[in-house]
Parts: C-alpha cells; structure tokens; sequence
C-alpha cells in the first residue's frame, strides 16, 4: 500500500508507517506491560544489564589492571583503595572481577554459538531425513547425554588440555545435545505440514527445504531454550575454572579467581568470595530472566 | 511392460504399500491409469480410496513407511519409478505440478507470498531470484486474478483460502507444466469461491492446454470440469470412460451406487446410499474388493479380481458381471 501512495510529505509517511504496523506496536506494548507486571524479569533484566555494561565499559570502572603483580601491596582487606581487597600477588580483587565479566560473556559468546550450531544441525538433520539417520544422531546424543555434564566436560578439557578455548570447545560439546532433542522435535513436527510437501511437489531439494523452511521454523523454541542456558554455561565454566581445567592463571576467570584463594579463605575471606558473589549474582540474573522470557511469551499467560 | 494407451502418462498395475503398526495397509492395488496430452481426468471416490496416493505416486512423494511395491508410471517417454530422486525433482514443479486441498496449510505460514512464488520460479527457470523472477511473479499474480500490488507482501495467514488457492495456482502454472495435479483444490472453500477457483483453472488450462488430473469426491465438480473420469474403490480402478457416459450410463455398481447418492434438484426418488462400509485395507476382502457390498456377487467375485476390460470403445470397467462383454470386445 505504501508504493500506491507516492506524493506524500515525509510526517504523513511517517504517520502511514506506524499506522501499517500498529498491532506489532501494540503487541510490544503489551509485552512491555507483562515485562513490568512480573518484578523478577526485571530483577534478572536489570542484572543482566549491569553484567553487561560492566563487562563492555570494564576498563572505565577499574583504575588497577587485573594482572599486574605489586607484591608490597599483597593480601590487602577491603578498602577504599581496592573495595573488594587484593590477593596473594597484590592484584586488584575488583579489576580481576570486571574483567572476569568480559571472560565470561565471551564464554557464554562462543559456546552459544557453537553449541547451537552443531545441535541445530545434527537435530534438524535427524529429524528431517528420520528412520535410520534419526537412530545414529539421536544414539549419539544419548551417549553425549549418558555422561554427567560436568564429568563430561571436566574428562573433554582434560584431553584437550586446559585453557580457556579448550573449555570452551569442551562446554560447546556437552551443551549442544539439548539443542538437538529440541531441534529434532521441531523439526519432525514442521516435517508433516502441508508446506513441505507442497515445496516438494515443487522440485525443493532437501538442502534447500531444511535451510529455507524447516530451520526458520524450528529455531525460536531453541533461542528461548539458550537464553534459560546462559547460566549454566557460567556455572560450568567457573566450575572448570575453580578445579584448574578451565581458563589458566593469570586469565581472571571467576571459577579461577574463587580457587586462588582457596588456601587464604580462613584469614583472608574477600579473595574467593567477591568473584564467588559475582557468579551467584549472574546466574541468578540468567535464571530469573530466563524465566521472565518463558513467562512472558507464554500464550496462556499473555492474554 | 504393458502396452501405451495414453501418450502423455501410463500407469500400469501401480501398488503401493504402507507399512505401518497396524499391518500393511494396501493403499493401492494395481491401479491402470493413463490421459493423453491437454486431457482432463477427474479421480472421484470416497475418502481413504486412494486417490491421493495416486497423485503423491506419480509425483514420487510416496515416503516412508509407504513405498511402490510393484507397477509403472510412464510419463511421456519417462519411466518415473525408475527414477532416482535427483532426476525428480527436475519433473517436479517443471512437467508435473501440483494443487493442494488445504491452500492455507500448503504456504509456508513464515514467508511472504511473493517469495515463495519467486522460490518456485527461480528453481524451475534456474535463476537467481532476483528483478526479473519478481517481474514473472507479478505476471502469474496477475494471472491468477489477484492484484499483485497487494499480494506479494502479504503472509500466507494474510490471504482467504480462496486467495491462497490463487496463489497456488500461480505458483504451480508458473512452470506452464505439462501435467497439472489439483489434488481436492475446492473442497475446504466455500461454495461460491468454490465455482471461481473451477472457473479460473478452467480458462487457464485452456489457454496453456496443460493436461489436468482434478482428484475430487464431488461429482458435481468432476463433471463441469473433466473430459474423462476414473471412479476408485479401496485402491483399485473400478471405471473409467468419458465424463458423459459415466454419467447416463455407469456400469460398475459401486458407480451406480455414488451417482445415486448425489442429490440433485428435481429428483424425486430417495437418495441411496450403498449398504456396508469401505473396506479395512489392512486385511482387505479377497478377490473384488467391493463384493461384500455388491449385490450382483458371484462365485468369481470372491476369489479372483476382475481386470480393467473395454467393454465398449473408451469405456473400461473391472467387474465380472462385464466380464464377458469385454473378451467378445478384444477378440473383435
């Protein structure tokens, strides 16, 4: 309709514009509303936004660097000069923990993509084709999921040798398999639709129905599973971290931070506590978003 | 191999399985089916008789757990069950398209319209979907009796069912096929729509002479629309002659049966529905399939399944009561 009315001054444009897309407008309103009627989303909106802002704007906080080593200054309580303290080596508690910030999003980064990659693509593969492809991935994703989470990642970093990217891989191929039973689901399901056979009946080959058709309509239910992820990937990475196999010193991983000053805990208490408040904090933000979203876009609760 | 009755499609003792929980059901049980070039074919029979089947078979969309045990589908010089799938799909869409019942249900609901007219177009001319595929679009738009300006950016749930079929019809013409498929493209319409969508796939393959298969268990439909007609029973072909004769003179009783069933202004007798149920297909009944409800069963009936014979010229019915006829036929 836009094309049909051609002389028009740029404020009627405009007016016709948010006059086409008022039922979206009004749907984000509505969305805006349920956001603000359920304070825990917007406990865990606002966490999540402080982790965030910390984690891009890091350098802007802290005056210390988080690696730099002034051994005179070692073991410090909190003060006004270090509020969080200082560790064995003199380092900066509160620089290591806002840059701990930026690990972690990269972590959280890399092993959602990765991990949704590769879930994605073997769920959709298997529930698309079925029958005997089917049983060999899902087979493999048993035996993915016959592990426990942490033992599995824990046996992968060791393989591959700890470091932070090595931990990373190692999250990514423990997490996917949720990914993929989803995506199989979904895939299964979109399957079946009349639009399938019709874009068959057509001349589609198969590459071209899973990436045009059956992905764009599996993929939503994965992205609101990752956002309710995102926590337990942190977790598991600082758990990696705190047992030494995930990112190695002197890299400010939280985990890591929490196992320094494990053998100072009893006389100096604020080495592993302040990194350990600062992975409850965001995963408890993850958790309490993630349930908001759930919430918020479920259909029986939205009306 | 048997012989070629039809130059555009041949199907010759066409079975199809399906293997499912249950047992395997016999969806299909030799059907003989062929049309020549520009013909118009209706398939009529009541719900669950195989005429769908039919249709997915000689597109090769039969999937898993069905599969074509046994028989031919010659299209043109073209031996589709030999076919490998990636030789298909260069006849899908391009020689053979295809019209679904549920229009709403056959567009993909997240993509806009125009796009998946372009899609179609694009893989059948083997171009990139770009100004000149659109340029095509909006001409088959046009076509199709819709105003593109309107259509090409609207979602599938955007549209009535009457203007999705539209675009159906767009999207499976576009490739000027030379066979065209519309599998029950009226029945989830409503009435009046109905006799526009019939209106407008009649100019249309009239002025593309594509051949059309129109699969229906309206009578009424079949008639207006089709030069010939081929009745179904439990996945056999029980009859198939010209539309006319089928009409003033059905000869299988299952016909006779359904044209009675049809109600029709002016009609004073009752109408009649035929005594008994369709078949199980899992264990369907020996022999003729449709003699438990026959009342002219013999002996024959029961062990042995009539062939398709011509008992007059272009009039074909499998049925031992005609049996006899159809010998003196092919002997003279």
């Amino acid at each position: 309709m836009l094309n049909t009315v051609k002389n028009i001054g740029q404020k009627e444009k405009i007016k016709l514009f948010l006059e086409q897309r008022k039922p979206i407008i009004e749907d984000w309103k509505h969305t805006y509303y349920l956001w603000k009627s359920t304070p825990l989303a917007m406990i865990g909106t606002v966490i999540i936004f402080i982790f965030l802002t910390v984690a891009i704007f890091a350098p802007l906080f802290t005056t210390y660097s988080p690696t730099e080593q002034f051994m005179e200054e070692r073991l410090l309580p909190p003060s006004s000069q270090h509020i969080f303290g200082t560790d064995q080596y003199g380092r900066d508690i509160f620089s290591r923990v806002v840059y701990g910030a930026r690990i972690e999003v990269w972590i959280i980064f890399i092993v959602s993509i990765i991990s949704v990659m590769i879930g994605i693509i073997v769920g959709i593969t298997a529930g698309y084709f079925g029958s005997a492809v089917d049983e060999i991935l899902m087979r493999i994703t048993d035996m993915f999921l016959a592990f426990p989470r942490l033992i599995l990642a824990m046996v992968l970093t060791a393989v591959l040798g700890p470091n932070l990217t090595n931990t990373m891989i190692a999250i990514s191929l423990v997490d996917w398999t949720v990914y993929a039973r989803l995506g199989r689901a979904e895939a299964m399901k979109v399957k079946s639709q009349p639009y399938i056979e019709a874009i068959r009946a057509v001349g589609a080959k198969d590459l071209r129905i899973i990436a045009f058709h059956v992905l764009p309509m599996s993929i939503s239910p994965v992205i609101v599973q990752l956002t309710l992820r995102m926590g337990t990937i942190i977790l598991t990475a600082a758990g990696l971290g705190f047992l030494g196999l995930g990112a190695q010193p002197p890299t400010p991983e939280w985990g890591a931070i929490v196992s320094d000053g494990r053998s100072y805990l009893v006389d100096q208490w604020w080495i592993s506590t302040f990194p350990g408040m600062a992975i409850a904090f965001v995963v408890l933000g993850f958790n309490l978003l993630g349930d908001g979203i759930r919430d918020i876009l479920d259909p029986r609760l939205r009306r | 191999m048997q012989k070629v009755r039809g130059d555009l499609l041949n199907i010759s003792k066409l079975k199809v399985v399906f293997y499912t929980y249950r047992g395997i059901i016999k969806a299909l049980n030799g059907v003989e089916l062929w049309m020549n070039q520009g013909e118009r074919l209706g398939i009529v029979g009541e719900t669950g008789c195989g005429k769908s089947v039919t249709a997915l078979s000689i597109m090769g969309l039969i999937e898993q757990p069905g599969e074509i045990i046994e028989g031919d589908i010659l299209f043109g010089d073209k031996l589709l069950t030999s076919m490998k799938e990636n030789e298909l799909i260069n006849i899908r869409g391009k020689e053979i398209s295809m019209i679904f019942q549920e229009p709403n249900a056959a567009l993909n609901p997240v993509m806009k319209v125009g796009f998946q007219i372009a899609e179609s177009i694009g893989k059948v001319k083997n171009k990139k979907i770009g100004k000149e595929v659109y340029a095509e679009v909006r001409r088959m738009l046009e076509i199709a009796g819709l105003d593109w300006e309107r259509t090409i950016n609207l979602y599938p749930h955007e549209l009535s069912g009457g203007m999705a079929q539209r675009v159906m019809i767009a999207m499976a013409l576009s490739s000027n096929p030379k066979l065209l498929i519309a599998d029950e493209p009226t029945s989830a319409l409503d009435v009046t729509i109905q006799a526009q969508i019939l209106e407008l796939l009649d100019e249309l393959v009239k002025k593309f002479g594509n051949a059309v298969i129109l699969i229906t268990h309206n009578m009424g439909v079949a008639a207006e629309f089709c030069d010939k007609m081929a009745v179904m029973y439990a996945g056999n072909m029980v009859e198939y002659a010209r539309t006319t004769n089928i009409f003033e003179n059905p000869h299988h009783h299952y016909t006779r049966g359904l044209l009675k069933a049809v109600p029709k202004i002016g009609r004073t007798d009752e109408l009649q529905s035929i005594p008994g149920i369709v078949p199980d297909l899992v264990n369907p009944p020996s022999g003729c399939r449709f003699h438990p409800r026959c009342k002219h069963v013999m002996d024959i009936c029961r062990k042995d399944f009539p062939p398709l014979v011509e008992i007059k010229p272009g009039h074909y019915v499998a049925c031992y009561l005609y049996w006899k006829e159809g010998i003196k036929n092919a002997n003279s």
